[in-house]
Parts: C-alpha cells; structure tokens; sequence
C-alpha cells in the first residue's frame, strides 16, 4: 500500500532531476573557447593521417540549423544532398518562427546556438547590435537576387544572409465588383462605392495603435519615408524623415479619411477580412496570408498595385525572410557553402516558394513563381517595387510612438499636423 | 510450585506464540512488500544517478563545473534521503524542494543578478565575443574589386613541412598568384590552371572540399595581405572556393586594449561602461555585459522619461489589485450568500452557471471581450446601448473601468467558490442563536459570520491581490495597455500595469534592456512581498480574536 505515494514521490524525484540536469544543460556556459580549442585539435589529427596516407578522407562535422516547421521539409532534401556532396550531416532544429530572434540572440553567445537560423530581415538590427551574425559574402551571387531582397538582408554595408522570400502588402480586390484596378485612391474609393459594396475600402486597424504598416504606401505617396535612404538603399537612421512636409500633409490626409468614415479603426484585421470575404468590401489593403481564406470564401480576387493617394508611387514596405550565419560558429566554411550553394540555388528556393506561398528572392525562381500563379506575380510586382522595412534597432522608438499617433489623428483627437510634429519630436528624443 | 512453573511458562508462552505468529505475519508482509520497494528504491535511485553522473560528466566536459557540481551533489543528496530510514519528512520534502530551488529560487536569483548588469540588447555577451563581432562586421569589401577562384594548398613533401595553408589565385589577367599569413601574394610558378583556378602548383598540394572542411577555422581565419601595402587590404575566404579583397575599417590592439578607425584614426577606448567609446562618447556596438551596480535601480528613480511613468504605473497598479479584489470579493460574497440560503430552488444549477466564466481560459474571454467592447462593431455598444459609441477600449478613464469589468467577470467565480466553501462551513445554530438573542439577518451576518468567513478567506484575499498585481494576460490581451496619451512622449498607456511594463521594457521593440526590466521586477517583488508579509501577520491576529 505503502509504495505507491513512495513510488510517485521518487518519480517525481527523478522528473526533479532530470529537469534540473537539463536546465543546467541549457544553462550559459562561460567558456565558447573550448569547443573551438577540441575541434583544433581534432582537425589538427586528421590533417595528420591525410598527410600520412596521402588519400582523400571524409569530412567530419555537423551543421546545426534553427528553421521552422514549414521550411523543414525542404531544408531536409537539401540537407540530404548536402551531406552527400561534403560528407557534413546538417541538423534541422524546429523552432517557432517567432521565437528565433530572441533565442537567437540569448543562446548564440553561450555555445549552444546553432550554425544557420531562419529569419525575417527586420531581425538584422538587434542580431547585429547584440553581435550574434555574421555577414556572408554573396559575391557575384549577389546579382542574382531581387534588388529589394538584398537591400533588406544588407546592414551597414553588409549583406547577412541569404534571401528567400519576399512578403508585402498589395490591393486586393474583388473582381465582381470592380473590373477595373483604380488609378488613384480617389478613384479606388469612388469605384468602391459605385460597386454598392457597404465599404468600397478596408485595411484592419487597431482602435489605439492604428497599422502603420499597412499604412506606409499611403504615407510613401506623399513623399515621407521613415528614414532617408544612403546611396547603396540602406537607411541612416540619423536622417529622420518622417516629420518632413510630406509627412504633415499625410498626417491631413488620414484625418480628413478618418473623418469621412473610410479609414475606421474600430475595424479590426479580423473585420476588414470578414468584410472582405463576404463581399460586402470591394478593395482590401492586406498581404497574401488573407488570400486563401478568400478564395475559399468564393471570392474573385484579383491583386492590384496599391493607388496612390498623394503624388508619389505608394510604395509598401517589404519584408524578406532568409538564412543567416551565427558569429560564433564552428564550421563558418561549411555553413557559407550551405548558405550560398544550397540554400541560394533555384531548386530550393522555388521549393521554398512552393511550401510558403510566397516570391522568390531568387531572381530565376522569381519569374518562375510570377508565370506560374496569378495571385503571386500580383504580390510579387508590387514586392518587386517594395522599400525594405528598415530594420536598423532605431526603428523600435519610431514603432513605439507612430501606430498611436496615426490612431489618434484618425480618431479626430486633436490637430493632425501638431499630432504629427510631435510624434516626429517624440521619436528624434527617443532614438538619441 | 510445578503446577505454577508448568503454567507460569505457559501462558506467556500462549501469549507469545500470538504476539510472535503477529509479528511473523508482519515480518513476512513486509518483506513482501519490502523486497518490492527495494528493487523499486534501486532501479528508481540508480536511473537516477546514472542520469546525473553523465549530466554531470557533460558538464565537466564543457567546463561548467559549478553546474556539474551541483547536479553531483543534488543525485548524492536525494540518494541518500531515500535509502536511510526514517527522514520521513526530507522524503516527502524533498521532490518539491528540488522543484522550487529550479523554478523559483533559481529564477529569482538570476532576476537579481541580471538587474545588477547592464544585459540588453547591445550588451549581451563578453568583451571577447563583441570584439570577434565588430572586427566581423566592420570588414569592408573593397568596392569593384573581383572574386577570385580560389584554392588553397599546402607544402608538398612527407617531412619537415609546416601546415601552414597558401591561398592561390589568378588575377584578371590570368597569372596564378600564391600567398599565405603575412606572406603577399606572389607569382607563382609552374602552376597548372582549369577554368581559372588553380589546380596543382610545383611544391604544393592542392587541399580536397573534405581537407578544407576538417580545417575550416584555419582557412576562414587566413588572412593574405594583397600586396606589401597595407591599404590594399587582404584577402579572406568564408567557403574556400571564392576570396574577396576586404579591408578592414577598424584595428583592435590587444595590449592598449582599444579600436582604431583605419579611416579617421580614432580611437576607441574601453571606458568601463560595456562598450568602446571614443573621446566625444560616441560608442561602438556591439559592447559587452559588464556589472553596472545600482545604476539600473537609480535609473528607475532618477531618470525623468522612467520615474514619471513608473509612479503613475504603480499607483495604477495598486488600484487595479485593490479594486479587483474588492469589486469580485463583494460580488462573489453575495452570490454565495443569495446560494446558500436554503430558500433558493435548483440552487444547484445557477451555482454551475456561476463557475463557467471560470472555466474559459481567461486570455480568451479577454479576447471575446476586447471584441465586444468594440466601439462602432461590440456587442456592448451594438446592442445593450443600443448604438451608442461609447469609446471602452480608447478613453483612458472608460479603458480603466473596462478592465475592471473584465477581471470582475473573470475573478468573482473564484471568489464565489471559496466563500461558498467557507459559508457552508459555518454552523448554521450560530446565525440561529443570534436572531434568538434578538439580531436581525442582516445584523446576524455582519458580526457573527462575515469574521468568521474572513479567518477563512483572508489569505486567500492576500494571494488574490497578488495575482492581481501581476495580471499580465488580461492587460495584455485586452486593451495592451493602451490607449496612450500621445502628447506624453512615453511608451505607456493609462492601463498598463507593473508587469506590463515590465515586459516593454524587457520584451517590446528592438531596444531590449533586461538589465532595467529586472531591477524593475525586483521591485515589484518586493512591494507584493512586503504587502503579504504585513497582510498574513494581520491575519493571524484575526484569528487570536476568534
């Protein structure tokens, strides 16, 4: 009778345990040298009998890779080949998409990060501040990628990684109701209400911090980019344009929309979607992750470029997903060959392309992607178009005040220049 | 006399025969069961140790030795818990222990070591790392310049040769050069080229893709100066097949300790604060974790873009617990009371309507709420006020009381709960003798059962307002802490709370600063500490009264 709460209570003892064995496992470990200094040594060893046999010997090593659960498929099939040609195994390690960044940037300095993550070029800021990656050099590779994919993965003259997708916003519209794609703003919100939709237009906004995001073509039109861009499309972070006068009279233009009723935050991603979905919208401002809910809905979707509500293209921002190569890495040489040969060639980023939906960063699996699905070559031309999203870390202060400022001025509370003037004050104090 | 000692001896020994066929009956059971328990104790303990002696060897092996050593000690110390008798206490303490040790005494310690250092983004790894990754970062490619095929070799021969690697590559005009470490290229002679590569060379031997990777460090480290000029830069290889021409734009010097910009000649120094700055404190990111001190804690008082917030959060926060608990402790009181009353028919179905709100996990309900609480869209507006616009979720006072109704909906199923509990706990003759000796219900349960209710539920009113103090999820998940003043010019809203601060600080945008959101939850655990300390010993002179 008795053994039965013992027998728990040592279960429990050795979960305890084991947990704590673990724990300490992940635990940071001061010394990264050490690894390096065995790994020196091995090698130093193999070189010998190479020397001594004089016949070609099997690389040893192994690769560890952080993708997420959609990517590891593929990167399996590359993996495989990989190991094949070199003889390096490559170890995929699934992890959440969104927590990769942090992980990232916590593990890499103990030792235990891995070789290769997975990411989204806005990372570059804080990777690159904290000293967690390492640039590659694409070289003349770097040709055969989309112009705004290498823009992105570039950070103070560096590129860091190697693109495979680009994401970004575009119109969508639906095609029973409107069969033509609108010029101008104007003419998308007129064509929207002859269409006798209930809302000619939505983009999901939030009641306090507003989308900025989805936002910025509309503030682009007016000439007002966030920051000011160097000669190569980095941005300088010392150049703040977004209290420029384009700036103020989009500041005007939001209040006046708000006014009118056509932005509304109180319609929330989730509404413009519904909204969208069952036809009572005829344009949404989204990106491609609402298309197939709508197609399902039995919408004629048809993606259009984004009108301009000012006097300038309305350019959005574009988000690029790649691999990137840790700092403190091991196997720097098979990591880049990986990198560049594998991961870069037109087999895995048009599989890539094929799992997630979304353009190639890859200029050959690009216009692979672009003839082979309407919906796509509509995100993709527009992406194509597309400014990076600055990922410098000063873009962190300017998130902090913009959304709330913009939800502000669409709500009517207060003066849209003097709102929009200080927000511009708010974010110069916050980035020095 | 031997009628005496016939049965002197015998009956004790009728006595003995039962008390000894007991203890044999015993013996024989617990052996039984013993020998069970032993092999259990054996296989359970010796899992266990092998568990921790190859953690333990892992450990040591990747030089964490305080680690290790703790892993030892703990499997030593549980080990010889378990196989000693008695210590019953230590055995039945002991899993819990290990759990809290892990999960709290760890976390907190760590909390508390990380709010003495400036750990944050920028700051996150050694002085060591930080310099390998600026010298990373800041080597330039030389611009135009071309990609060499690349090969590497080392010296032929069995005996004698160094391992030193040679980089050898053609120039655009097809000569074949060769270089190594502090060695410029050079031409070389009788080299043998394929397609632009260099393939043999008389006194090398060409490395195969295997060779390469089995030294890889060697190769990616390599550095060949172009020429004897040093502006001409160098050259590196990442993959050993293509090098490119780099320079690089700054200098560490090991001895002075410093970084100086090729370019402009600066110098920077490390002054201590995690990072090299130059004379004008300008500084070089990435820096390093270094012990700052209080600074994070006299940040928190001094500074004028933190302190403002942090006292306006902080008054917001303690009205947020008290009123959570104040506003469900009454409601719930009262359902349990209108319950309890024997009047009440199929009490027992509104009870079970009453937990459901309990029931839901309470980030979703918050999230069914931020959407009914929608201004134009929500039911609330929609259909109770009937189209009205009431603004719940972006006016800062009418956001304030939203999440007050929220936490009432989420809390008073608990608290209606443990009051029901402790009601039917109470004797009924108690209200009885009192409305015998005169006193209205009203009277009756204001002096005889709400204090004894309170003895009950008073710690239980304490660890409320605790939870409330650091309720994250509903702030969170509902209004985010919004809506923001924007005229303020801080990154706080009229319904954030401590936690929720916390977590901006540590968590939100690209400028983590943990160093800061630590010593901000060493405060907060202070206050909810101090509070309870003071709260149990006020409630236990509740219960001398009684």
């Amino acid at each position: 009778m008795r053994a039965k709460p013992e027998g728990l209570l040592r279960l429990t003892a050795l979960l305890g345990v084991s947990a704590l064995a673990l724990t300490a496992c992940g635990g940071n470990g001061e010394n990264g040298t050490t690894d390096e200094e065995t790994d020196a040594t091995e090698n130093g060893g193999a070189e010998q009998t190479a020397d001594d046999n004089g016949e070609e010997l099997d690389a040893s090593g192994e690769l560890t890779v952080w993708v997420d659960a959609d990517r590891a498929e593929v990167l399996a099939d590359a993996a495989s080949d990989f190991e094949a040609d070199t003889g390096i195994a490559v170890n995929l390690v699934q992890q959440d998409f969104g927590e990769i960044r942090d992980q990232f940037v916590s593990q890499v300095p103990t030792g235990e990060g891995p070789d290769i993550a997975v990411g989204a070029h806005d990372w570059l800021g804080v990777l690159v501040t904290n000293g967690v990656v390492a640039p590659v050099e694409l070289g003349d590779a770097a040709g055969d990628f989309e112009d705004v994919a290498v823009a992105a993965w570039s950070y103070d003259d560096q590129v860091y990684g190697v693109p495979y997708s680009i994401e970004n916003i575009a119109l969508l519209r639906n095609a029973d109701l409107v069969d033509e794609a609108p010029e101008s703003f104007e003419e998308m919100i007129q064509l929207g209400e002859e269409s006798g939709a209930t809302y000619p237009f939505v983009v999901g906004l939030d009641p306090n911090e507003a989308d900025p995001y989805h936002l910025y073509p509309f503030q682009m039109s007016f000439g007002s980019p966030v920051f000011g861009q160097n000669e190569d499309g980095t941005y300088n972070p010392e150049d703040l344009q977004l209290g420029n006068e384009g700036g103020i009279e989009f500041a005007d233009w939001l209040a006046e929309q708000g006014q009118a009723g056509v932005l509304n935050t109180n319609i929330d991603s989730d509404l413009a979607e519904e909204n969208f979905n069952d036809g009572s919208a005829a344009f949404q401002l989204t990106g491609p992750w609402n298309v197939p809910s709508a197609l399902e809905a039995g919408i004629n979707v048809e993606v259009d470029f984004i009108p301009s509500a000012g006097d300038q293209d309305a350019q959005p921002f574009a988000g690029v997903q790649g691999f990137f190569l840790s700092a403190q890495s091991d196997n720097t040489l098979a990591a880049t060959t990986f990198l560049v040969d594998y991961i870069g060639s037109p087999e895995v980023q048009t599989a890539l392309y094929e799992v997630g939906g979304r353009a190639p960063a890859l200029s050959e699996s690009f216009e692979a992607a672009l003839a082979d699905d309407e919906i796509v070559a509509g995100f993709g031309e527009v992406g194509a178009e597309a400014v990076p999203m600055p990922s410098v870390p000063e873009m962190g202060a300017v998130w902090d005040f913009w959304g709330a400022t913009q939800a502000a001025i669409i709500n009517g509370d207060g003066d849209p220049a003097q709102l929009w003037e200080q927000m511009a004050e708010d974010v110069e104090g916050a980035i020095e | 006399m031997v009628e005496n000692t016939t049965s002197g001896p015998k009956q004790p020994h009728s006595m003995k025969q039962t008390r000894s066929q007991r203890q044999a009956a015993k013996i024989i059971d617990a052996t039984s069961m013993g020998w069970k328990l032993i092999l259990f104790k054996i296989v359970v303990l010796g899992l266990l140790c092998a568990t921790a002696v190859y953690a333990a060897l892992v450990l040591f092996m990747n030089d964490r030795w305080l680690i290790g050593s703790l892993v030892v000690l703990g499997a030593v110390a549980l080990t010889w818990i378990y196989l000693q008798r008695g210590a019953l206490p230590a055995k039945y303490l002991a899993p819990g222990l290990v759990f809290l040790l892990i999960f709290q005494i760890f976390v907190v310690l760590y909390s508390g070591y990380v709010a003495f250092t400036n750990y944050g983004t920028g700051h996150n790894s050694t002085k060591e790392h930080a310099v390998h990754a600026i010298m990373l970062q800041t080597q330039d490619r030389v611009p135009d310049s071309p990609t060499y095929q690349l090969s590497v070799f080392e010296e032929a021969g069995e005996l004698l040769t160094s391992d030193e690697l040679y980089f050898a590559v053609t120039t655009a005009d097809g000569t074949a050069m060769i270089g190594a470490d502090e060695q410029p290229l050079e031409p070389l002679e009788g080299a043998v080229l394929d397609e632009g590569r260099v393939v043999a060379a008389e006194g090398y031997e060409l490395l195969s893709f295997a060779e390469l990777l089995n030294r890889q460090q060697e190769v990616t480290n390599l550095v060949v100066p172009i020429s004897e000029d040093p502006n001409d830069g160098y050259l590196r290889t990442q993959d050993g097949q293509r090098a490119y021409q780099y320079t690089s734009r700054y200098e560490y010097d090991e001895s002075a300790d410093t970084m100086t910009n090729t370019e402009t000649g600066e110098v920077y120094r490390d002054t201590g604060e995690g990072a090299f700055a130059n004379e004008s404190g300008e500084q070089l990111m990435p820096g390093w974790q270094i012990n700052v001190g209080m600074d994070n804690f006299v940040r928190a008082v001094t500074e004028d873009s933190i302190r403002g917030p942090l006292i306006y959060v902080t008054l917001w926060t303690f009205a947020f617990a008290f009123l959570s608990v104040a506003t469900t402790f009454i409601l719930g009181l009262f359902l349990a009371v209108v319950f309890n009353d024997r009047r009440m028919k199929s009490r027992k179905y509104y009870r079970l309507v009453m937990i459901l709100p309990y029931a839901f996990p309470g980030f979703l309900s918050a999230l069914v709420w931020a959407g009914m609480m929608n201004q134009e869209f929500g039911f609330i507006n929609n259909v109770l006020f009937g189209g009205a616009a009431i603004p719940w979720l972006t006016d800062p006072w009418l956001a304030k009381l939203s999440i007050l109704i929220v936490n009432l909906w989420l809390g008073f199923p608990y608290m209606f709960l443990v009051c029901t509990g402790a009601l039917q706990a109470i004797p009924e003759e108690l209200s009885e003798a009192a409305q015998m000796d005169g006193a209205k219900p009203f009277q009756a349960f204001r002096s005889i059962k709400l204090p004894l209710l309170l003895t009950a539920i008073a710690p239980l009113l304490i660890s409320s307002f605790a939870f409330n103090f650091n309720n994250f999820n509903l702030v969170y998940m509902l209004t985010g802490g919004g809506p923001r003043d924007v005229s303020a010019g801080v990154n706080v809203g009229s319904t954030d709370i401590l936690i929720s601060m916390v977590y901006k600080v540590a968590f939100v945008g690209s400028q983590a600063d943990y160093g800061l959101a630590s010593a901000f939850s060493i405060l907060i655990f202070i206050i909810v500490g101090t509070i309870s300390v003071i709260a149990f010993r006020k409630t236990k002179s509740f219960e001398e009264l009684n």
